[in-house]
């Protein structure tokens, strides 16, 4: 962790960069604690997301960039719904997963994480709606770790939350297309 | 004979669930004198006064014991209830069986004990009451207010509008206090000259406003109603009548490096000067330290100059006293004086400076005319620091107090920056900060979210420079961070103090005040604009730090104060004040040592003793000045001054009652006039 903020760190483009990423403004929060204060992840989060915001209020790049925390966050958005300041922080994680990405960082604790985000996305992409069973296998077969989490599917079978096909494959086309007018917005804004 | 009734009251459980009353009374129904007695729900209530009024005609009392709550809360209502039968209010006396007794015991027997023991001893005063009228004292109807800040002005006009004469006294050369310096004013940001230049012209204009600048109190003598006021005019040596202000005098004088107070010495001023351009009243004085004429006898441009001939060397200090009823002391405020602070380097690195001074750069009147530049370099300032609390919840420099007004200040000062030196990064080192006043969080949140102000939270350990700039040294709690900052220019947040002079003028006053030297009130929540010396009244910052609206409207209850004591031609006071008996005073005057009100004036008395005329000097309490302390009376080396209603003999009569033997205690009281 940095220890010293110079003049020159807070002058750095990077508050801007998440600010326009995430159409949100750090000035707005007054640093009340209430997002680390329900955030369910934040047992495991290096940095909890009040600090996260703090230092991206500070504009502490390396900080923020190298935190685990924006990799942790679930997006369950239990931070957002209560901020005070009605900031919507999951929003911030999200920039700073996708700015993480620009650089090519990986999370540090675990570079699975990254890996899980980019299955998700493709996964969705391919079948209109998460098919879990195809992430699975793709994940524990991309990770290296084939055999992870064996032992639930059978319970998890039973109680119908793993189907075995994926869902109505003549909609997989529609959802797609939206992939694809993002990408073309995104290409306009520069976002990727 | 003294003929006594006592009501014990229930005051519903509150009494009777842990006092038997009826035993009570029963019990003192005994006692001497007593020839009535009885007890009901609520005594407090109509059918409970008329309980004792109709004892009252069918018994012929002369004496009546309510026992029930404390005094504070009834003794009112009961001193009313005998007068309305025609007895005199003061021939009741309470027994607080609830507060002393039922309130504090679980224990009934005791409980019950204790309440006989109360009602026998307030039985036993009863006897020895006499008659009481209020006082009157008749009212001056004019007010003197001291100090011409805001708070003083907005005093005066409402005293003024009010219809009552008011005597403005200021100490420097124009009215207008601190306001008058201040550029834009949180949270509204509206431009202070703006609004309070108007204020300052209706205070000159008012037919019952005279105003005396450059004039001081010298001495306050006499009390509420009637207290009369020697005020020193100091030698402006400039005629008043005669300068019309042209200003000729002060652009000729050679002597023009004077740092100014008003621009809080970012630029000078000559030694002939109005202290700014809106000054009321618009006539110069002469600062005479520093004049060379009076320094030297050389010079006397300013006479030569002056078109209307109205500079006058050869003024004197003179004196005039004021008949006033009411005061109103509103001397403001001074600033934490941040020398003091090594570590931070003020005076020393050109580009720290005080918070009056950002005011001053700041603004369109100010000598750079609005433009936020460096005092070192005159260059516009990239990275300015704004420092919170400085000489503020430090008990490293005795003021452990919160200033109240810097954190806002600083957050103005910021917005300020942003909006006039565009470009310009504001950081704020702060402990916490304090936004309590309505829209004050909003303004805040404005300074961080649209004008960009970086919040730091953490003391500054230390300032230095360092290749033309000032390092900062300072942490961030929030994220744990030491924060090294070179920045252009530093301001520094400084605290408030208590006004220069502030505990001379108490002692002339009479007023109390803490041990920062603001003005004491009368009670902190309920009596927040009296002092304890009646008829004087506090406005504004000289009671304890406050912004603009609080001053305006302590400044508006104190007016308010004034003009309803003003309301009556007489003054009534209740009569429990001390009392001299001329026979035995000796004149010794220990009494007066020991007054805190100055409340022991001497009268001369004429005896015959032996056939002969011999006059003496006694004391004599001045009916308008006594509080009813009590104290005189404790020193007194004769027993001749007493305190109506608590008199020498009431207070022995309980005692006895209480601690006598049987037989004392039923036995009709030895030596009693009765
Ligand atoms: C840098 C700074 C910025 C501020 N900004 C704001 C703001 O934006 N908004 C806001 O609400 N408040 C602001 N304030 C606070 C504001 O200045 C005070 O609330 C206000 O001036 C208090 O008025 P006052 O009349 O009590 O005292 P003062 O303004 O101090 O007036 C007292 C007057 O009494 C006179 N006097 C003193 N002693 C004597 C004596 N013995 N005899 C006769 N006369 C005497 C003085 O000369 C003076 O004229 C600011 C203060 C500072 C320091
Ligand atoms: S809840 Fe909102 S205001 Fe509070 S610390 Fe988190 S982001 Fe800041
Ligand atoms: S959205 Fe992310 S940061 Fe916010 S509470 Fe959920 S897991 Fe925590
Ligand atoms: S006499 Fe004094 S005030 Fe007048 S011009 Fe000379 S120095 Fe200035
Ligand atoms: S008002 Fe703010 S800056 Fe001033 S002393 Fe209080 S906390 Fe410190």
């Amino acid at each position: 962790m940095k220890w010293e903020i110079k003049t020159e760190d807070i002058h750095t483009s990077f508050r801007d960069e998440v600010e326009e990423l995430s159409g949100e403004s750090f000035g707005a929060c007054y640093q009340c604690g209430k997002c680390s204060a329900g955030c369910p992840i934040a047992f495991a989060m290096d940095h909890g997301p009040t600090k996260i915001m703090r230092f991206c209020q500070l504009g502490m790049e390396d900080e923020v960039i190298n935190s685990d925390t924006p990799w942790l966050c679930a997006s369950c958005q239990a931070c957002t719904t209560r901020c005070p300041r009605e900031i919507d922080i999951a929003e911030v994680m999200d920039a700073l997963r996708i700015i993480a990405k620009r650089r090519g960082i990986k999370p540090r604790t675990d570079p699975d994480i990254a890996l899980f985000a980019e299955i998700f996305l493709s996964n969705l992409r391919w079948f209109g709606r998460i098919y879990e069973l195809g992430l699975v296998g793709e994940f524990n077969l991309l990770s290296g770790r084939f055999f992870k989490d064996f032992g639930k599917a059978p319970a998890m079978f039973l109680k119908r939350k793993l189907a075995l096909l994926p869902s109505n494959p003549f909609k997989w086309g529609k959802v797609r297309e939206i992939f694809k007018k993002c990408e073309k917005m995104k290409e306009g804004e520069g976002r990727e | 004979m003294a003929r006594i009734g006592v009501f014990v009251c229930w005051c519903g459980s509150n009494i009777a669930g842990t006092v038997d009353v009826k035993k009570v009374a029963e019990e003192v129904s005994k006692l001497p004198y007593v020839v009535y007695s009885t007890d009901y729900k609520y005594m407090c209530s109509d059918p409970g006064q008329n309980m004792i009024k109709e004892a009252i005609k069918e018994h012929r009392l002369t004496g009546v014991v309510v026992s029930a709550c404390s005094p504070r809360m009834h003794e009112v209502t009961f001193r009313r209830t005998v007068q309305e039968e025609g007895v005199n209010p003061y021939m009741m006396e309470m027994a607080n069986i609830r507060e002393h007794c039922s309130w504090v015991h679980d224990d009934m027997e005791e409980a019950t004990e204790k309440a006989i023991e109360l009602v026998r001893m307030a039985v036993a005063k009863a006897v020895e009451l006499e008659p009481m009228e209020k006082i009157e004292v008749p009212v001056t109807k004019r007010a003197l207010v001291i100090g011409g800040g805001i708070a003083g002005i907005q005093a005066a006009l409402d005293i003024a509008d009010g219809g009552v004469e008011v005597i403005l006294v200021e100490k420097s050369p124009s009215i207008g206090g601190k306001m008058s310096q201040l550029d834009e004013t949180f949270p509204t940001l509206d431009c202070s000259q703006c609004i309070l230049t108007p204020k300052m012209v209706d205070a000159a204009q008012h037919p019952n406003i005279k105003i005396y600048s450059y004039a001081e109190l010298e001495e306050l003598d006499g009390f509420i109603g009637n207290f009369q006021a020697r005020i020193r005019q100091k030698a402006r040596s400039v005629d008043m009548e005669l300068c019309n202000g042209c200003g000729d005098c002060w652009n000729k004088c050679p002597q023009k490096k004077i740092p100014s107070e008003f621009e809080a010495g970012m630029s000078d001023r000559a030694a002939i000067y109005v202290p700014f351009p809106q000054a009321i009243p618009n006539t110069p004085v002469i600062d005479r330290e520093n004049c060379i004429y009076f320094q030297s006898g050389k010079c006397g441009v300013c006479a030569k100059i002056c078109p209307t001939g109205a500079i006058s060397y050869d003024q004197s200090d003179e004196f005039i006293t004021e008949e006033v009823g009411a005061v109103v002391v509103a001397t403001g405020y001074d600033l934490f004086n941040t020398d003091v602070i090594g570590e931070y380097g003020y005076g020393e690195i050109p580009d720290v400076i005080s918070g009056l001074q950002f005011e001053r750069l700041s603004s369109a009147s100010g000598p750079t005319e609005g433009k936020i530049v460096r005092p070192s370099d005159g260059k516009k300032p990239e990275e300015v620091a704004f420092i919170c609390c400085v000489g503020s919840r430090d008990d490293k420099y005795g003021r452990p107090y919160c200033s109240r007004i810097c954190c806002m200040y600083t957050a103005k000062h910021a917005i300020l920056l942003h909006h006039k030196s565009h470009g310009s990064q504001a950081y704020v080192f702060y402990i916490d900060v304090r936004a309590g006043g309505k829209g004050y969080e909003e303004f805040l949140r404005r300074a961080t979210e649209e004008e960009g102000a970086i919040y730091m939270r953490g003391r500054v350990s230390r300032l230095y420079r360092d290749n033309g700039k000032v390092v900062v040294k300072g942490a961030d709690t929030l994220s744990g961070a030491q924060i090294e900052l070179h920045c252009d220019m530093v301001v520094l947040a400084n605290g408030i103090t208590a006004s220069p002079g502030a505990e001379e003028l108490a002692r002339k006053l009479s007023i109390s005040y803490d041990e920062y030297g603001f003005y004491s009130e009368a009670h902190p929540k309920l009596r927040p604009v009296e002092t304890n010396t009646a008829g004087i009244y506090l406005a504004g910052c000289c009671q304890a730090p406050k912004d603009i609206p609080d001053s305006v409207s302590q400044a508006s209850a104190a007016a308010s104060k004034v003009l309803a004591l003003f309301s009556g031609d007489f003054l009534t006071r209740e009569p429990n004040i001390a009392e001299v008996n001329p026979f035995t005073c000796t004149g010794c005057f220990t009494c007066r040592e020991v007054c805190p009100y100055d409340a022991i004036d001497e009268e001369e008395v004429t005896v015959h003793i032996d056939g002969k005329k011999v006059t003496r000097t006694i004391a004599r309490v001045n009916l308008g000045k006594c509080q009813g302390c009590g104290i005189c009376c404790a020193v007194c080396r004769s027993n001749a001054i007493n305190l109506k209603g608590t008199k020498d003999l009431q207070i022995f009569r309980q005692i006895k009652a209480f601690t006598g033997s049987e037989k004392e205690k039923s036995d009709e009281p030895v030596g009693s006039k009765k």
